[in-house]
């Protein structure tokens, strides 16, 4: 036991080790808060569909050679969010389909333009660090790092700042709108923060996984947890304590980052599942 | 003055109206029902006038100082709802929400007209119950509840005793009317033409034919009679 945690103290003072645990603990934070929302609007696959974006205009920033990529992809997710959260009914193709088809469209594109394209010998090997995360979190610049603090710092804060009108808009967007409740303008909102927690979440665990920090946490806060202010604190800390277990194990024991992390919020989600059932 | 007018109003979707030429108005204190058959458009007429979405023709006034944040609005429940983890006096609250755009929370004068409209329905003893665990009725009160929080003078109800046992559906119709009362215009959508012709001072009957009158001269009119017994009513 004691050799444990002389090699984790070991590993604690690298600055590597030090960075990805503070970007894992800020976007599984921000993943968990706007997966709430996400799950009970039931858009939980728009993680995945946006990812999946993201993963399409990355391919694109790097056979264009742009050197921040960020620059291209950031946009591009934004636009597909607005696009697939806003609108609401009026729309000729909806919610589940339209991200169907966005999703997948992206993916092809992205996989194709990099076959057809990439100058890289390991082909297979980048895209498969893409979509499933690899080692990229453990590879993090001081720049990325404060970046990731910035932003989920902004996330974090409009959460706070906008709770009630996010818990109002979910619950019953006609009544909100009827009552004279900018509608329009918080869906917005939210598609605006997801977007931006997808393209940090994509270093952590990948574009195949994302929605497993958006839709674990929820999920498994209401199991056990019966109304709105609980359920949301309870899975922040869901996220983040699975976040942090996960990266120690995959440190440790050599495993994936991303894939270890969802195992984990798997194993969280059995635990809660069991106590709600218990406690009904 | 009336609270709402509308005058020649055309309601429908995507440029095929549903209804066109209405003409009524709503008073401070009015009980209007809207009744109709199935697929009369009575909803899309209640989704227009809360300017849930656009008029397609004509003119929706509010007045008397009737602001838009002044409207209670009681929906048909949503597939949403039926599983959110909220609790009751979380739901409530939020009827209050358009009253600060830009403060980004509850005021406690906010919190303490919340546990007023929760007395006002007899469900204060629910306060901290998850909604998804109450029966249809309780669901309904809670709902009501919120719509309280946003208005003093105007609430709009659509079917709201869809769903619910003959007992629960007779106290939410004493507990409107007793809001009526009080001196809060409702206008309510309903199927139940005998209870529409109960507790109604005004009838809006929408279909092929249009009628807007008070409710005894609609109980007068030709079209009344066919509808009455069509949809198995009485004459009171």
């Amino acid at each position: 036991m004691s050799a444990f945690f002389e090699q984790l103290t070991f590993y604690l003072g690298h600055d590597f080790v030090k960075y990805a645990l503070i970007v894992g603990v800020l976007i599984a934070l921000c993943s968990s808060l706007i997966g709430v929302t996400l799950v009970l609007k039931r858009f939980s696959f728009i993680g995945d569909g946006l990812s999946h974006v993201a993963f399409g205009a990355m391919a694109v920033a790097a056979i264009a050679g742009l050197t921040n990529e960020m620059l291209l992809v950031l946009p591009v997710t934004v636009i597909s969010a607005i696009l697939l959260l806003t609108g609401g009914n009026k729309r000729k193709i909806k919610g589940d389909a339209a991200i169907a088809m966005i999703s997948v469209g992206a993916l092809a594109i992205g996989y194709l333009l990099m076959n057809i394209f990439s100058t890289s010998s390991n082909l297979s090997g980048d895209v498969c660090s893409t979509l499933f995360g690899s080692t990229s979190i453990l590879t993090l610049s001081k720049f990325e790092v404060a970046l990731c603090i910035l932003l989920s710092f902004a996330v974090v804060l409009i959460f706070i700042l906008f709770y009630n009108k996010i818990f109002a808009v979910t619950f019953d967007e006609s009544f909100a709108k009827a009552t004279g409740t900018n509608v329009s303008g918080y869906n917005l909102l939210i598609a605006v923060t997801i977007a931006v927690i997808i393209v940090l979440a994509m270093n952590l665990v990948g574009s195949l996984l994302i929605s497993a920090l958006v839709i674990f946490p929820a999920l498994s806060a209401m199991r056990v947890f019966k109304n709105f202010r609980s359920v949301t604190i309870c899975s922040a800390v869901f996220s983040v304590v699975c976040a942090v277990t996960g990266i120690m194990i995959s440190i440790l024991a050599g495993t994936p980052v991303g894939s270890t992390i969802v195992a984990v919020d798997i194993v969280g989600f059995a635990l809660f599942s069991a106590i709600g059932f218990i406690r009904r | 003055m009336a609270l709402i007018s509308c005058k020649n109003l055309s309601v429908g979707y995507d440029k095929a109206a549903v209804l066109s030429g209405l003409d009524f108005e709503v008073n401070q204190g009015d009980y209007l029902c809207i009744v109709g058959e199935n697929g009369s458009g009575k909803t899309t007429l209640m989704k227009t006038v809360l300017g849930l979405q656009p008029p397609l023709d004509g003119e929706i006034k509010y007045s008397d100082g009737l602001n838009k944040n002044e409207i209670g609005y009681l929906p048909q429940q949503t597939v949403v709802q039926r599983d959110f983890p909220a609790s009751v006096f979380e739901i409530v609250l939020s009827g209050n929400l358009s009253h600060n755009s830009l403060k980004p929370f509850y005021t406690k004068a906010q919190k303490q007209a919340a546990a007023e409209s929760l007395g006002k329905l007899g469900i204060t003893e629910l306060s901290k119950r998850c909604y998804r665990e109450l029966s249809g009725g309780q669901q309904q009160r809670v709902l009501l509840a919120r719509a309280l929080c946003a208005t003093q003078k105007l609430i709009l109800l659509d079917e709201p005793v869809s769903g619910l046992d003959p007992k629960v559906t007779a106290e939410m119709y004493s507990i409107i009317q007793e809001l009526n009362s009080q001196g809060i215009a409702v206008i309510m959508i309903s199927h139940d033409i005998n209870a529409a012709l109960k507790y109604s001072s005004h009838i809006l009957h929408i279909g092929d034919r249009v009628f807007f009158g008070t409710k005894q001269e609609y109980l007068k009119s030709s079209l009344a009679d066919g509808f009455i017994s069509s949809v198995g009513g009485e004459k009171v």
